[in-house]
């Protein structure tokens, strides 16, 4: 259960158990593939409908889809230029999928794919890899200047050099466990908040009144949850395209 | 000492870190207020920036969180 003994399982929900019965179990598909596969579906159907009406004057769910489309390019035409374009699909569905795999946690009974560090760090490193290849095919040997930059004096290169490196090759690292550690910290609190309300509405006949005090923070811990599901989709996000800037612009 | 003990207080230690993200995050709120009550033109651009680095300054947070959950957990 949520307590045991006197501990509270906090952790427990992040497990992974075959979804989908016995199929599921014979391949293992878990939860967190369901999720994927559910929030993909989400997004096409959500682009598909949005755009089918093609109207001047959007209607709803055109708006919605016309301003999720104009958020990613505003943000990559302000950051990498006109030259980042070919990297608008890229960016946009990397966006979309942290942001649908962070909401779609937040329903009860749901399961947040992106709060599994295997997850968030393969993303992590695909964008990693991406802008190495691209600094590297764009600038070829002038791509290692990038970590010795101009104008600074050639006896502090020792010293500029390594910890140039060390802080080009934790991006993937800072990246991915920011955001599996944000939805972890989340849903930790979310657990541990709603055992709270349980413990308490459990003792006595006063017990559900003072249980309403957790239960109250837990409804604004939901709230707090939203808005860091749409700032962690849009801070992955941005970072990608500030590293694209570094990669296509050598700093 | 037993290791049950020494891990609650090995991440009791890990969490003094939060200390000086605290910090970090005030001021970078003082300043956009700062900056807007200067400029309340300026919103537009300052906010986005500001937004991007509370997110940083959060994963700083979250690093010294996951160590906690780390020396508590494995």
């Amino acid at each position: 259960m949520a307590v045991e003994g006197k501990a509270i399982d906090a952790l427990g929900q992040f497990e992974l158990q075959a979804a989908l019965g016995p199929i599921g179990a014979s391949v293992g598909f878990t939860q967190s593939n369901l999720y994927m596969l559910i929030s993909g579906g989400l997004i096409v159907a959500l682009m598909m409908w949005g755009m089918r009406a093609r109207a001047i004057v959007p209607g709803r769910v055109q708006s919605l889809a016309e301003s999720a489309y104009g958020f990613i390019d505003d943000m990559i035409l302000s950051q990498v230029g006109e030259e980042g374009r070919r990297f608008f699909p890229f960016v946009f569905t990397l966006f979309m999928f942290i942001l649908f795999g962070n909401m779609l946690g937040l329903f009860p009974y749901a399961f947040t794919y992106t709060s599994h560090i295997s997850v968030t760090f393969m993303m992590a490193l695909i964008v990693f890899m991406l802008i190495t290849i691209v600094a590297i095919s764009l600038h070829g040997k002038k791509f290692l200047g990038y970590f010795f930059p101009e104008g600074a004096p050639l006896w502090l290169a020792p010293i500029i050099i390594p910890v140039e490196i060390v802080s080009y090759l934790s991006r993937p690292i800072s990246l991915s466990i920011r955001l599996f550690a944000n939805m972890v910290a989340g849903h930790v609190m979310l657990k541990v908040f709603a055992t709270f309300v349980v413990m308490l509405a459990g003792l006595g006949t006063v017990g559900p009144f003072i249980a309403v005090m957790p239960l109250a923070i837990n409804v604004a811990l939901v709230g707090f949850e939203v808005l860091v599901a749409f700032l962690q989709a849009y801070v992955f996000a941005i970072l990608t395209c500030i590293y694209l800037h570094d990669a296509v612009h050598l700093h | 000492m037993e290791v049950a003990a020494a891990k609650a207080l090995g991440a009791g230690i890990a969490v003094i870190a939060l200390f000086g993200v605290g910090l970090g995050i005030g001021n970078i709120f003082s300043s956009l207020i700062t900056s807007v009550a200067r400029n309340p033109a300026a919103r537009d651009i300052v906010f986005p920036i500001g937004i991007l680095g509370f997110a940083l300054t959060e994963a700083v947070a979250l690093f010294a969180l996951l160590i906690a959950f780390l020396i508590l957990f494995a």
